[in-house]
């Protein structure tokens, strides 16, 4: 794996409330390129804050976060370019239901990239492809089950083709039996090469498809390291109690 | 009961017949469906404005860091609450005739103060009808929006506005319905609406039963068909609800 750091998270704060309620209590990690990054942790630990702070969609209140050597949460930053190479997959998917998938998929590359039409249609089909879609093209949000819809989030994220993929929890809202499919697009994703960062709570996907896990618990980041180290071995108390659980 | 016949047609024959008087219902007609029609474009575009301030400060203030944007919002939203305040809180033949007698008592083109003073009342209602259409969107629809990359405003244009559009179009088709019948008070400001007409007919004939009656059936049957037409766009929007 290469050293090359994609995301440099250094004490990161997220207050509500005037500092009453500590979403994120200084979180400091560095993403790597190429790196698959599982985030588990109890729910309310801040594991999804953490994952929307890296795109702004949660404004933080302290601390930076550096993105291919920008600071990102320096006011004066244009977000909305780093948000262009940083693909974001939602737990309740968030397609337009007003639009094709087709629309979905083509309608940031054509009105932030620039490109064609064409251009745009030929890598949405190809992507529609690859994720076994390709003659629901021109079907509505409304007419796919839930993991056909968290496919197409994935593959319309995949177009503005971004250098990091952000998933908050993409397969909590699916029945049981739609998971697999999910996940599948996910692994090979992960194979290809793609920098991700994997908000959820399937524990088989952390070990078999993470290089790193980290485990948060309160806001912070209690433990991290090789999926080895940390369903093998935990360290701290919080960590064992956490797996004895959901293992 | 044939008495009663002949008279009934007299009676049709003078107030609608006689000296061409059916041209003033129809010029009224005319003026009413032009005062609708533009305070109705007006009204939608000064509606999607303030919705747009209002909700955009209702959903961000909280968050927003201190900035002149913010401050600039602030004073954009508190101008939109008041102005909402002012036109719901006060009738619209008075705001009318604020408009024909104070405002623009210069001119005397009283056809484009009407359309604008109507508009200018018909926004207010626009605005909390698409501001509620913005704020029942989901929350997820703004975030993918932003988290593809684009800024505020092209979210709005291309993923919000598009579906609060549709949610709220047979609303607002009631609301256009409503301006119809409130356009009736044109004749303050020395407009011959519809309403106006069958009033100078009625004061010319001094008969009131025809014109008056007359008047209220033109009314009734241009809000039956529209109503109409609203039930069909509404159920073909429910059809192609994807």
């Amino acid at each position: 794996m290469t050293t090359d750091v994609l995301i440099k998270v250094d004490d990161l704060q997220k207050h509500f409330r005037d500092g009453k309620i500590k979403a994120l209590d200084g979180v400091s990690t560095e993403i790597h390129k190429g790196e698959v990054v599982v985030v588990i942790g109890p729910s309310g630990s801040g594991k999804s804050t953490f994952l929307r702070c890296l795109n702004l969609l949660e404004v933080p209140t302290g601390g930076t976060i550096t993105f291919d050597g920008v600071d990102i949460t320096d006011p004066r930053c244009n977000i909305n370019l780093h948000r262009q190479k940083m693909g974001m997959v939602f737990q309740h998917f968030n397609l337009f239901p007003h639009m094709t998938l087709l629309r979905n998929m083509t309608l940031a590359p054509m009105k932030l990239l620039g490109k064609s039409k064409e251009e745009a249609e030929a890598k949405a089909m190809e992507l529609l492809g690859r994720v076994g879609l390709a003659e629901r093209a021109n079907a509505y949000p409304s007419q796919l089950s839930g993991g056909q819809k968290q496919r197409i989030a994935i593959v319309r994220a995949l177009c503005m083709e971004p250098d990091v993929m952000l998933f908050d929890e993409p397969t909590s809202a699916l029945d049981p039996e739609m998971v697999g499919e999910v996940l599948d697009v996910m692994k090979e994703l992960a194979h290809e090469g793609m920098t991700m960062i994997v908000v959820t709570h399937e524990m088989g996907f952390a070990r078999e498809v993470g290089n790193r896990v980290l485990f948060m618990a309160d806001g912070k980041l209690v433990e991290e390291g090789s999926p080895t180290e940390i369903f093998e071995h935990p360290q701290s108390d919080r960590l064992r109690d956490f797996l004895s659980k959901v293992l | 009961m044939e008495a009663w016949m002949a008279d009934l047609k007299s009676q049709f024959i003078l107030n609608f017949i006689e000296k061409d008087r059916w041209r003033l219902l129809v010029d009224g007609l005319g003026n009413t469906l032009k005062i609708t029609a533009a305070a109705c474009l007006i009204g939608i575009c000064i509606g999607i404005i303030i919705a747009i301030v209002r909700s955009t400060w209702d959903k961000n203030h909280l968050t927003m860091r201190p900035s002149l944007g913010k401050t600039l919002l602030g004073i954009a939203n508190g101008i939109c609450k008041l102005y909402l305040t002012v036109i719901r809180g006060t009738p619209v033949v008075v705001q009318l005739m604020i408009t024909y007698y104070i405002i623009f008592a210069s001119s005397r083109n009283s056809l484009a103060i009407a359309m604008l003073a109507f508009g200018i009342n018909s926004g207010a209602y626009v605005a909390e009808i698409v501001r509620g259409g913005i704020m029942s969107i989901d929350e997820g629809q703004f975030e993918a929006g932003r988290s593809l990359g684009f800024n505020y405003v092209r979210t709005m244009q291309y993923i919000i506005i598009p579906q609060v559009f549709k949610n709220v179009l047979p609303t607002l088709a009631n609301e256009f319905i409503v301006l119809i019948k409130e356009t009736s008070v044109a004749g303050y400001v020395a407009i011959r609406d519809l309403t106006k007409a069958g009033d100078v007919i009625r004061g010319a004939t001094y008969s009131p039963f025809m014109p008056l009656i007359g008047v209220a059936l033109v009314y009734l049957i241009m809000v039956m068909f529209f109503t109409w037409l609203v039930g069909k766009l509404e159920r073909r929007l429910r059809n192609s609800d994807h």
